[in-house]
């Protein structure tokens, strides 16, 4: 008589299971690692049309970062400079170089150049970038230590665990308002930040905001 | 059950070689893979847009008009000369008080704007010109400097003058006074002489 289940099949129960308990731990195990801000955004560095390097500008040169995103401190978002501000020095400094062409030719004609936009939240989020570093929220707490960086890439996740992990304990975080865009500045200690954050705290009245209403409207 | 870790082991090596790690630097734009509403067909600041001829979301202002809360272009205060005329005015408007907070504000927005190239001492050694890419920096404290007028002080922060570029754009007409107050106090710490110097400090400074 011959086999109408051939011997293997004997292990078949024993393959489902393993088969659907690695599949099961390899697919949960990739989501949660790929299928979120850390992995999707964290690390986007486009190419951008001009080789503008932050490295040389803020960190070389020791240029404030207001120098050219002047309206930070009083506008809801941190403006991208018009090429006339570029041309303050660049009329001077490297004037003929081929680099700086689109700049020079933006600044006489008024159209403007396309950068990259890298940082993004959707746009039911409704972050307002002067009431942060106006109330001791330096820039690199989301955007990194862009003055290391020669090409902009996002360093942050910016997802909603980000945003309430300050929320929730603002006093980990707040600096002193002229360190505000002192990229390389550290509290002296842990327990230094702490009590100078409660104290921040306390006297700019900031406050931990949770609500959905915060952010969502 | 060979074949099955096998395939399996196979797998996670390939999603991982494809996938990289977290962080890892990238050209691509972050895919989106659900909507959820996050990219809405709204105007956003300095965005390109569809909507209007010029693709621009952010718009430039009509030319002979004046936005709510510019400031209207005739008076001193903005201009740093009298109405209709090119007299230059003499001291910072009264409309300007001029206290500590506003000396602090001057000398952040100075530090923030002047001294790349004038220097933090105002003596015309900013970075531009210590690294050699600038020739001709003032020195504020030039006595042809000294001599000016507030209102003249304003008017080259405001509209540039020689190589300089015009500053009215990006430095609001406060800061633009703010600046020229400090401005007058870092000139001052040049010129001030022992005299000035109140007398239960002056046996330090002999020293």
């Amino acid at each position: 008589m011959s086999d109408i289940f051939p011997k293997w099949t004997n292990r078949l129960p024993l393959m489902m299971i393993t088969g659907a308990l690695l599949g099961g731990t390899g697919v949960t195990a990739g989501v949660w690692y790929y299928c979120t801000n850390k992995y999707a955004n964290v690390g986007y560095m486009p190419v951008q049309p001009v080789a503008f390097s932050h490295a040389i500008h803020a960190d070389q040169l020791g240029m404030d970062c207001r120098y050219c995103h002047n309206a930070v401190e009083k506008s809801w978002y941190s403006n991208i400079p018009t090429s006339t501000l570029c041309m303050n020095c660049h009329n001077q400094v490297l004037k003929d170089d081929p680099k700086l062409a689109l700049v020079r030719e933006s600044a006489q004609s008024g159209e403007p150049i396309h950068w990259v936009q890298i940082h993004k939240v959707p746009d039911y989020v409704f972050f307002n970038h002067s009431v942060h570093v106006n109330r001791g929220l330096s820039c690199v707490e989301c955007h990194g230590q862009v003055n290391k960086m020669d090409e902009v890439h996002q360093a942050k996740s910016l997802n909603m665990t980000f945003c309430l992990d300050c929320h929730r304990d603002p006093a980990a975080h707040l600096r002193p308002l002229d360190k505000i865009t002192d990229l390389d500045w550290q509290p002296k200690s842990e327990e230094s930040q702490r009590a100078d954050g409660a104290k921040f705290m306390h006297d700019w009245k900031v406050e931990s905001l949770q609500n959905c209403s915060t952010c969502h409207r | 059950m060979r074949y099955l870790l096998l395939i399996f082991a196979l797998a996670v090596v390939v999603v991982m070689v494809v996938g990289g790690r977290r962080g890892d630097l990238s050209r691509r734009p972050p895919i989106e893979l659900f909507a959820d509403m996050d990219r809405q067909p709204k105007l956003r600041p300095q965005a390109p847009n569809d909507f209007f001829g010029d693709g621009r979301s952010s718009r430039l202002g009509v030319a002979g008009t004046v936005a709510r809360g510019d400031h209207y272009q005739d008076l001193p205060i903005n201009t740093g000369h009298m109405p209709g005329v090119t007299n230059v005015v003499e001291s910072i408007p009264a409309e300007i008080k001029v206290d500590e907070a506003l000396m602090n504000r001057g000398q952040q927005r100075f530090n923030i704007n002047c001294s790349p190239c004038h220097g933090a001492q105002g003596d015309g050694n900013g970075i531009t010109k210590r690294i050699g890419a600038m020739g001709v920096v003032a020195d504020l404290h030039d006595p042809r400097i000294v001599k000016m007028t507030d209102g003249e002080l304003f008017g080259i922060i405001t509209n540039g003058k020689g190589l300089m570029g015009a500053y009215g754009p990006n430095v609001p007409v406060e800061d633009r006074w703010a600046i020229v107050a400090y401005l007058r106090a870092l000139q001052l710490s040049r010129l001030g002489t022992l005299d000035d110097v109140p007398a239960p400090f002056r046996a330090q400074l002999k020293k």
